[in-house]
Formats: structure tokens, sequence, C-alpha cells
């Protein structure tokens, strides 16, 4: 079959790769019907989420038709349609029974590799490093979906790939990142990066309550989609000598109530702060630049949130700490726990209230994906989401 | 003698997790090295262990205390190569999550070649082998088998170095470990 192979540093490519096969009892084989490119492969593509194997079959945003099942998943018949969390979870563990399914105990086969990298393991996923158990990817034409009983989500004829595609990453992610924030109504909340996860949090944050939501980014085109496509507010941050001041000024001196940081570890920035984090990151004194996660924390409120869904993968530099802890905030983190979030965001697409084929920009073939990544990461062609078809 | 210990919480009634342990045919399911454990009666056992260049080392244990529920605690008999002696704890968590189990192995690495073998069995980092296998344990335990990936395909516990490329596997690449 065809699949997304990361080669290497800004390396990817289609090649012919054996298909999949039914490891364990509770697998399922599914043909590809659809597959993204999300903002967290950029970091795999630059090289900064490791360790990765040339080779390696990227993609978690996937959904398809289920070809083969193993001997114990009941719940799917051979046809079915689903849409597949980027989380792998088995749904019998602690953090499963408590709704953390992205902190999944037995997912991930290469647990020792993550305790030593951060601490404590977090879940198996899908295409994303050997740290995630170096599970294959689904940029591919047939992916093999382990705890297919707990993960997948079966979804009917009425609705278009497209309309259910990000159910597997970014919508929910969005849609967490704008609840982890705990919106009151009437509560202005600032988003940082306004790319695909960005919108979809601008988005909830209305759906949850908040009376204003404005989005911070330097693309005109990503701009435009936040407030064009999600009724935010917009600040393009080369333009205005200090975001915080801008901010200080829109929430007359308070701050935004909450504060979400859709950028993680790759935040690009003005003037010295920018160039200090990435020479830094380049000599790896420190593996992530928290530019947005920063400003966000100065910016928040006293009392507020800063929410963090963008990606970090290592240590960052220079926390303003005593600003969290003198300003009594709140941080709020986490990898998705997509399951949670999959049924209750179907149920809003099936009514109507969410839309997420607004953020797609470009509909490649499989064989495209080098180009689809090339123009993501550069956001040429005013690229926002790069859909697959293989 | 060396020492190293490690632990896990499983999320499985206490009694279940000591009864897995118990049956003592079921170690080669979590213990990555073992390939078998034939009881022999009367608290005594015979173990086979994959060792380095495809050879294999064997010994005779015997239980030599024995809680229900609680504890197990073995040592290998006097003649064995492998020379070591071990116990096994299993406590209620608090707050019902389930059911702590702690491993203590006391191992006295021999000479020569057989020395070799124990100490390629225990590896450069032991308490890590051990942790791996209980990890293991508990994927059993809570989901019915030890989960795969394409770029483990041991399942638990191989170092990034032993990693395959997350990509399906081909039988005709190479042989499955």
């Amino acid at each position: 079959m065809r699949a997304t192979c990361w080669m290497g540093k800004k390396d990817v490519q289609v090649l012919d790769v054996p298909e999949p096969k039914i490891l364990n009892r509770r697998d399922a084989i599914v043909r590809v019907t659809a597959t993204a490119i999300c903002g967290s492969d950029l970091h795999l593509y630059n090289g900064l989420v490791k360790p990765m194997k040339k080779g390696d079959v990227l993609g978690h945003e996937f959904m398809g038709e289920v070809v083969e099942l193993g001997p114990d998943v009941k719940n799917l018949r051979v046809g079915d349609r689903v849409v597949v969390p980027f989380t792998i979870a088995c749904g019998a563990c602690w953090q499963c029974r408590h709704d953390n399914w992205s902190l999944c105990e037995n997912s991930n086969p290469n647990a020792a590799l993550a305790e030593k990298a951060m601490g404590h393991a977090t879940s198996g996923a899908f295409g994303y490093s050997h740290l995630t158990g170096g599970f294959a990817g689904g940029q591919a034409e047939f992916a093999r979906v382990p705890f297919a009983d707990v993960g997948p989500l079966k979804v009917n004829g009425g609705l278009t790939d497209e309309q259910v595609l990000f159910l597997s990453d970014i919508l929910p992610t969005g849609y967490m990142g704008a609840e982890m924030c705990g919106i009151e109504p009437g509560d202005t909340v600032a988003v940082w990066g306004c790319g695909p996860v960005g919108v979809f949090a601008i988005m909830s944050a209305y759906l949850l309550g908040a009376g204003r939501v404005i989005g911070i980014d330097r693309f005109d085109y990503r701009l435009a989609m936040a407030r064009d496509k999600g009724r935010a507010e917009t600040i393009d941050y080369t333009k205005v000598d200090s975001v915080l001041d801008v901010l200080e000024d829109m929430t007359a001196g308070r701050g935004p109530d909450a504060c979400i940081d859709a950028v993680g570890m790759e935040a690009h920035g003005e003037g010295f702060q920018y160039a200090y984090d990435k020479a830094k990151q380049t000599l790896k004194l420190e593996t992530d630049r928290p530019i947005a996660l920063r400003e966000a924390i100065l910016a928040c409120r006293n009392g507020g949130t800063v929410s963090v869904i963008g990606v970090y993968a290592g240590f960052v530099d220079k926390l303003p700490m005593g600003t969290v802890m003198n300003r009594s905030l709140t941080i709020r983190s986490g990898q998705c726990h997509v399951h949670r979030y999959m049924r209750p965001l179907l149920s809003r697409i099936e009514k109507g209230e969410i839309d997420p084929t607004m953020v797609i920009t470009h509909r490649l073939p499989l064989s495209e994906a080098p180009r689809g990544y090339d123009i993501f990461l550069k956001k040429e062609e005013n690229c926002e989401k790069v859909v697959l078809i293989p | 003698m060396l020492h190293v210990s490690k632990s896990v919480t499983i999320n499985r009634p206490r009694e279940e997790v000591y009864g897995l342990w118990r049956d003592l045919k079921n170690l080669p399911l979590f213990m990555h090295h073992v390939r078998s454990v034939t009881p022999l009666g009367d608290g005594r056992s015979h173990w086979v262990a994959r060792a380095p260049a495809g050879q294999e080392v064997e010994w005779d244990a015997e239980i030599i205390d024995e809680r229900p529920g609680r504890r197990i605690a073995w040592r290998s008999l006097a003649e064995s190569d492998v020379r070591h002696e071990g116990e096994v704890r299993f406590r209620e968590a608090p707050g019902d999550r389930g059911t702590e189990v702690r491993v203590h192995i006391d191992y006295d690495p021999p000479a020569g070649k057989a020395g070799a073998a124990v100490a390629k069995l225990f590896g450069e980092e032991p308490e890590q082998q051990i942790r791996d296998d209980l990890r293991r344990l508990k994927q059993v335990l809570e989901t019915g088998e030890v989960l795969l990936s394409d770029g483990s395909l041991e399942g638990a516990g191989q170092g990034a170095s032993k990693q395959r490329p997350s990509r399906p596997y081909d039988e005709d690449e190479e042989e499955l470990p």
C-alpha cells in the first residue's frame, strides 16, 4: 500500500509499505478514506519530536471503512464507517475510567522511553514518534487500529467525510482548549494561534458562552478566517507594538478572563525574545519556544485561566512563574482526551451547530502529501488545513 | 547480592491479581525473558529463560513463604546457576485504585558463562526490566493481552535502539522476534 513516511528532517515521501495486519485481538484494520496533516505533524517534520525512525508512517487524523476485525471486537462490523481518535486508549485502566483517555496506562508499548523523558508515560498515539508507542499512522491507504472496541466512532451515511474527519483530533482539541477555560457567560477569551485548532477553540469559546473572543496571529488569511468564520476580533502581532498593551486596552485594564495557547513549541514572535528562544532551541539548550505561552500568562487577568493545547515536547526557558503564582493563575493543559468529546461534538455537527469543513483550504491526493507538508509549513497558498485522499 | 525492586498499580481486585501470578504457568505471559515455568509440586517449579545468542538458561525454584492473596516469596534451589530470591506483595491501593504489586529480587551474579547469561538476563537495567514485566502484567489483567505496536513488536520495554520503524511489518523483511 502507499503510505506517507518520515524519511528525515523536512523529508516525507509517499512509499510502498506492507499492508497492516491484525496484531492484537482487539485490533481493526481500516481502509482510510480521508486523512489530514496536523500542525503537530509539522513538529515531526521539523525534527523536534523524537525519537523518530526513518520510514515511520505518519498521520494521526484519519477515518475510513472497517475491512478486518480482531476476534475480540464485538461492537464493530466489517463495512462500518468510523472516525478514529488520534490517542489510543484501552478503556479499562484507572485513567480511561476517569475519562482521561490521552493518559491511558496500557496503550503505549514504549512507556519506558516516555517515563524517562517525562517522568510518567502518556498514552499511545498514531504516527507520532516512538515516544507515543511507535504505531504506524493513518496518512496511508490502510491503518491498524488497536483497542478498536473502544476508540473508533461509527458515523452514519448522512454526513460527509470532511464533516466528521476532524473529530479525530483538531475539533475536540480546540473544544477542550475552550472547555478548560471554565468560561462564564460574557467572559473575554484570547486565543494565540489562528490555525485550525485555534479557530475551533474560538468557535468553541463562543459555544460555551464567551462574550468576546480575540484571535492573535501574523498571517492575514488566518486572521481573516478567525474573523469571518469564527466571529473573533483579531490582533496581528506583527503590526502592533505590544500584544499585551492591545489586550489591556481591549479589556479596559483587566486582561482576558482566559487565554488559550494554540501555538506550542514552535512559536514565532518579534524582537529579542524570539531571537533568544530560536538561538537556544537551535543550540539545544531549550527544546521548545514558549513565546505564545509567556504572553498568554502575562496577559491573563488576575485569577484567570491559561489553557495550553499547543504541543510542547520538552523544556522551556524563562517561564514567568512569579506571575502565575502571585496573580492566582490556573494553568490547564493536556493532549486532548478525544474519546471524551467525539460523541457530543458529532451531535453538534449533526445539529448544524458546528461546520468543521470551514478550515479546509486544500484537498490533495495522498500522493501529494509531500507538497502538503511543504506548503503547510511555509504557509503558502493561504494553507490552513490539508485533507489527503488515499 | 544485588537488590532490585519495582512496583505497579493494577486496576483489578487483589485476589485476581494474586491468582494470575500464583498460577506460575502464567508468568511467561508477562515476564519477557521467561519461556516457561513448570510447577513440580510441593511449591517447587522449573524455569526456562531466554539467554543471549539463542541459548537458554534453566533453574529450579521453590516457594519459601506464601500468604494467599498477599505475598509469595521464592528462592532458587542451591544447585542453580541463577541464584536469586525474591518476593511479590499484593496490597489494596487506596481510593478504589485496584491493587499495588511490589516485587523485590536479590540475585547473585555468578562468574563464567552462566554469569554472562544471567547478567544479560537481568540486563544493564534490571529495574527497568522488572518494571516492564509489571507493565505487561498490568496490560494482561486490565486489557486481556500485551499490546504490540509496529515499532516494537515484542511489546513494552524495548529500548529505542531495538525499535523498528513504525510501519506495518513485512514477513519477508526479517524474522519476528
